[in-house]
C-alpha cells in the first residue's frame, strides 16, 4: 500500500521528509484539537429548553495566546525550512565534483545529454539521448535543466526532485542516489496534450558499471 | 419588556414614484436586491455546469480509455465513440476551474452576497451606483457566454490550465488551442470589469452610506468580509486584466511579452498572474469567513466570540495577502532566495486563519446550539477549512513543496479550502437567507440530508487525494496509468469518482430544495432566525428602497443572549436602548 511517502533514494530526502513528518506532528495536533473540540462544543452546548448561552465577546488574554503560539511555531518551521532549502535548492548548494548532465524537455520528451570522451560538458563531442538519463549512484549529479518550447517540469518522486524546466532559463538542479535501480522521470507541468505521457527511464548505475555504459555510447557514436 | 415603539427615528426613505416597468424591474433593474439574485442564477448555472465537467474528468481518471456514458453525443473533435481524447481532457480541466473559481465560487461570494447584503446589513436604500451595479451584472452576462461558446469553436476551449502558464497558453502550435484561448482571455478581462465595477460600488457603499449609528464596529462580520474582499478584488483584478491584454497580444499581434525566443519571460507571467492569484484566494474564502462567523454566532445565540480580533485578522489577511503569491512558484525557476521571503511571509498569514478558527470555536463555547441547515453548513464550513488550512502548511515549506507541488495533494488542499470552506459558506449563506431573498423558507429536512450526504461524499472525494499526492500522482494527467510509482493506485480513482457521483447527486438535493422551495416553500416571516442584524428587521422580501425609514443603529451586530434582555435571546441592532433596557444609557 502506498499511504505515504514513496522510497527515497536521495542523500537530501531524509530531510524532506524530515520536514513532512514534523508538520505532519504539529499539524496533527491542531487538527485534533480543533475536530474534536467543535464535536465536543457540539455536543455539550446543544439546545436545551429553558437554557441561556453565556454572554460574552470575548476573552483577550486567549486572543493573545492563540496568536502567538501559532505565530511562533509557523515562524520556527518557516526557519528551520529555509535552512533545509538553502542547502538543496540554494543557487551554490550543488557540491563540488558534480557530475554535469544537461536536460533538455521538449513535448513530450526528455532529451538528456552527455559529455564526450572529455568527460566534460558543452563541448563539441558531448552526445544526446531521448529520454534516457543515466548516472551513477553515490555521486552528486548536477543537471542544467532547460526547455525547448513550454514549461515542463522535471520530477524524479524517490529522488524527491522537483524543477520547472523553463525556455529561455538554464536552471541548475542537483542530487547524489543512494542506491542503484530502474526509475522514472514524470512531468509535472502541464505541458500540452501529451503531458500525461511524458515519461522517461532513470538508471542509476553503479560507478563502474556507469563508465562501462558511458564508454559504450561513446564508442558507438 | 414593552413592544418598540413605532415613531420615526430616521430619515425617511425616498420612494419611486411609479411602478416600474417589468423589464426595468426585473431584467435591467438597478434594486441591488434584484441584481443580487440575478447574480445568484447565473452563478448556480455555473456550478452545475462545473460540476458536470468535474464528472467527466473524473470519469476519465477512473476508468480511462473506456466511453463515457452519453459520450456519443460529444464531436469527433472531443471524444471520438464516446472516448475522451486528451486535448479535450485539458479543455475541461481547464474551463472546471475557470467556471469554478471565476463565474461560480467568486460571483456566489461577491456577485450575490455582496449586493444583496450590504445595503440591507448597513440599513442602506440601495448602493451608491445602482447603475454601475447593473453593469456589473450584465458584464458578467456576456463573460459567461463567450467562456461557454469556447468549447464549440475550433480547437475547443481552452486547455492550459485555469492559471493558462505562458507560454503554453501564449502559443497556439504548442496547445492546439488559439480561439478558445483569446475567448478565454476576453471572458475573464469581461469579469474583471464586473469586479471592478462591483467593487468600487461597495467600498463607496459601506463607506458613505451607513445608517445612522452604523458605525464600523458594529458592522456586521459579513459586511467587514465583504468590504476587504471588494479591496483586494479593486487591487489586484486590474493587475490580472492587464496580464490578461498581455497575453492576448502575445497571441494576436506578435508582442512577445511571454515568448522568451524573442526575449519574453515565461516567469512574468506567473508573477502577474499570482500577484493577482492570491489576493483571489482570498477574495474567495473572506465573504465565506464573514457569513461563517455570523451564522454560527446566530446558531450559538452568542456574540462572535473576538470581533475585533475578527476584524483584524482580516485586515491583516488583506495586507499579507499581497505579499505571499510567490509561495505558488517556489519550483518555477525564479531566484531561491525569493522563495526563502515567500516562505516566511507564507507562515505568517496562517496566523490570522488560525485566530478566527479558535474564535468559531470560542462563539460555540458555552452556547445553546440550534442546528438549523444555515448552522450544520457553518460547523461544516469550519472543520473543512481547517484541513484545508492545515495543509496548505506542507506547501509552504518550500522543501517539503518540492514533493508535493503540482501534485494531488494540492488538488485536495484547493478543494478543501474552495469546496469544503468557500462553497460549505455559501450553502449555508444561501439556506440562511434564502427566506428573505425570496419571502419563503427552504425544507430543513431535505437541507440536513444535503449536508449530511455532502459532508459525507466530499470527505471521501478528496480526503484521498492528499495520499494520492503523497504518493507523488501528478495532477492534469489525462490518466495516471504507465507510473511505476502509482501502481496499484488506480482503485483510488475508482472510490474518489464514485464518491464524485454521490458528492453531484447530493448537490441535486440542493438543487430540488431550492427550486421547490421558490414556488411552494412556507411563508418567510421577517426574522425567521431571530437574527440582529438589520436586513431581519424588515419585511422577507424587503421592498424597493429596504425600508420603510431608515433605521438607527443602537447595538453591536452579534448581541445574543444579552443580560440585559430577559424575555428574548437576541437584541436588534435598532432595538432602542430606552425600550430594550432602561436601566442602560
Amino acid at each position: 500500500m502506498k499511504w505515504s511517502l514513496p522510497e527515497n533514494i536521495a542523500t537530501y530526502g531524509g530531510k524532506i521528509d524530515a520536514i513532512f513528518w514534523v508538520i505532519t506532528v504539529v499539524t496533527g495536533i491542531a487538527f485534533v484539537l480543533v475536530e474534536v473540540g467543535i464535536i465536543w462544543f457540539a455536543v455539550k452546548y446543544r439546545r436545551r429548553e429553558g437554557r441561556r448561552a453565556y454572554y460574552t465577546h470575548g476573552n483577550k488574554a486567549l486572543e493573545v495566546l492563540w496568536t502567538s503560539v501559532p505565530a511562533l511555531a509557523l515562524v520556527a518551521l518557516g526557519i528551520y525550512s529555509a535552512d533545509v532549502w538553502a542547502q538543496i535548492k540554494g543557487r551554490d548548494s550543488a557540491p563540488a565534483g558534480s557530475l554535469m548532465l544537461g536536460v533538455r524537455a521538449k513535448q513530450f520528451e526528455w532529451n538528456v545529454t552527455y559529455p564526450g570522451a572529455d568527460g566534460t560538458l558543452g563541448t563539441s563531442d558531448d552526445f544526446v539521448v531521448r529520454n534516457q538519463l543515466h548516472f551513477p549512484v553515490n555521486r552528486p549529479i548536477l543537471i542544467q535543466l532547460e526547455s525547448e518550447d513550454v514549461l515542463h517540469s522535471f520530477f524524479i518522486p524517490q529522488l524527491r526532485v522537483k524543477q520547472d524546466a523553463v525556455p529561455g532559463m538554464t536552471i541548475p538542479v542537483w542530487f547524489e542516489a543512494t542506491k542503484t535501480g530502474g526509475y522514472q522521470i514524470g512531468c509535472a507541468e502541464l505541458c500540452g496534450l501529451g503531458h500525461y505521457r511524458m515519461r522517461a527511464r532513470v538508471t542509476i548505475h553503479e560507478p563502474d558499471e556507469y563508465e562501462r555504459w558511458h564508454a559504450e555510447q561513446v564508442a558507438s557514436r | 419588556m414593552a413592544t418598540i415603539v413605532a415613531e420615526p427615528t430616521g430619515r425617511p426613505v425616498v420612494r419611486e414614484p411609479h411602478e416600474l416597468s417589468f423589464i426595468r424591474k426585473y431584467i435591467f433593474s438597478s434594486d441591488h436586491k434584484v441584481i443580487g439574485i440575478q447574480f445568484l442564477f447565473l452563478s448556480l448555472f455555473f456550478l452545475l455546469a462545473g460540476g458536470l465537467l468535474a464528472m467527466m474528468i473524473r470519469w476519465q481518471l477512473a476508468w480511462p480509455g473506456q466511453p463515457m456514458p452519453l459520450g456519443s453525443l460529444f464531436p469527433e473533435t472531443m471524444a471520438p465513440d464516446g472516448i475522451m481524447l486528451p486535448e479535450f481532457y485539458n479543455s475541461l480541466v481547464t474551463m472546471h476551474g475557470t467556471f469554478m473559481i471565476f463565474f461560480a465560487v467568486m460571483l456566489l461570494l461577491v456577485g450575490v452576497f455582496a449586493n444583496y447584503l450590504i445595503p440591507l446589513q448597513i440599513g442602506a436604500p440601495d448602493m451608491a451606483f445602482p447603475r454601475i451595479n447593473m453593469a456589473s451584472f450584465w458584464v458578467a452576462v456576456p463573460a459567461g457566454l463567450i467562456a461557454l461558446a469556447s468549447f464549440l469553436v475550433e480547437g475547443g476551449a481552452a486547455g492550459a490550465g485555469w492559471t493558462s502558464y505562458a507560454p503554453l497558453s501564449a502559443m497556439p502550435e504548442a496547445s492546439g488551442v488559439s480561439l478558445g484561448q483569446q475567448m478565454w482571455i476576453v471572458s475573464l478581462v469581461l469579469l474583471g470589469l464586473s469586479s471592478i465595477l462591483g467593487s468600487t460600488n461597495y467600498i463607496t457603499t459601506v463607506i458613505n452610506m451607513r445608517a445612522p449609528g452604523m458605525t464600523w464596529m458594529r458592522l456586521p462580520l459579513t459586511v467587514w468580509a465583504l468590504f476587504i474582499t471588494a479591496i483586494l478584488a479593486l487591487l489586484s483584478m486590474p493587475v490580472l486584466t492587464g496580464a490578461m491584454i498581455m497575453l492576448l497580444f502575445d497571441q494576436t499581434i506578435g508582442t512577445h511579452f511571454f515568448l522568451p525566443a524573442e526575449g519574453g519571460q515565461p516567469l512574468l507571467w506567473q508573477h502577474l498572474f499570482w500577484f493577482f492569484g492570491h489576493p483571489e484566494v482570498y477574495i474567495l474564502i473572506l465573504p465565506a469567513m464573514g457569513f461563517t462567523s455570523e451564522i454560527l454566532a446566530n446558531g450559538s445565540r452568542k456574540p462572535v466570540f473576538g470581533y475585533h480580533a475578527m476584524v483584524g485578522a482580516l485586515v491583516s489577511i488583506a495586507v499579507l495577502g499581497f505579499m505571499v503569491w510567490g509561495h505558488h512558484m517556489f519550483q518555477s525557476g525564479m531566484n531561491p532566495l525569493l522563495a526563502t521571503s515567500f516562505m516566511v511571509s507564507t507562515m505568517v498569514i496562517a496566523v490570522p486563519s488560525a485566530i478566527k478558527t479558535f474564535n468559531w470555536m470560542g462563539t460555540m463555547w458555552r452556547g445553546n446550539l440550534h442546528f438549523h441547515t444555515p448552522m450544520l453548513f457553518a460547523i461544516g464550513f469550519v472543520m473543512l477549512f481547517v484541513i484545508g488550512g492545515l495543509s496548505g502548511i506542507f506547501m509552504a515549506s518550500a522543501p517539503f513543496d518540492i514533493f508535493i507541488h503540482d501534485t494531488y495533494f494540492i488538488v485536495a488542499h484547493i478543494h478543501y479550502v474552495l469546496f469544503g470552506g468557500a462553497l460549505f459558506g455559501i450553502f449555508a449563506a444561501i439556506y440562511y437567507w434564502f427566506p428573505k431573498m425570496f419571502g419563503r423558507m427552504m425544507n430543513e429536512k431535505l437541507g440536513k440530508v444535503h449536508f449530511a450526504l455532502t459532508f459525507l461524499f466530499f470527505n471521501l472525494v478528496f480526503f484521498p487525494m492528499h495520499t494520492q499526492g503523497l504518493a507523488g500522482m501528478m495532477r492534469r494527467l489525462y490518466q495516471t496509468t504507465g507510473y511505476e510509482h502509482l501502481e496499484g493506485l488506480q482503485w483510488t480513482h475508482v472510490l474518489i469518482t464514485i464518491s464524485a457521483f454521490g458528492l453531484f447527486l447530493s448537490g441535486m438535493l440542493f438543487a430540488v430544495n431550492f427550486a421547490w422551495s421558490l414556488f411552494r416553500g412556507p411563508k418567510a416571516p421577517a426574522n425567521p432566525w431571530n437574527a440582529t442584524t438589520l436586513e431581519w428587521q424588515t419585511p422577507s422580501p424587503p421592498m424597493h428602497g429596504n425600508w420603510e425609514e431608515v433605521p438607527v443603529v443602537y447595538h453591536g451586530p452579534h448581541e445574543y443572549s444579552h443580560p440585559d434582555v430577559a424575555d428574548k435571546d437576541w437584541l436588534a441592532q435598532n432595538e432602542r436602548p430606552d425600550v430594550v433596557s432602561p436601566a442602560r444609557p
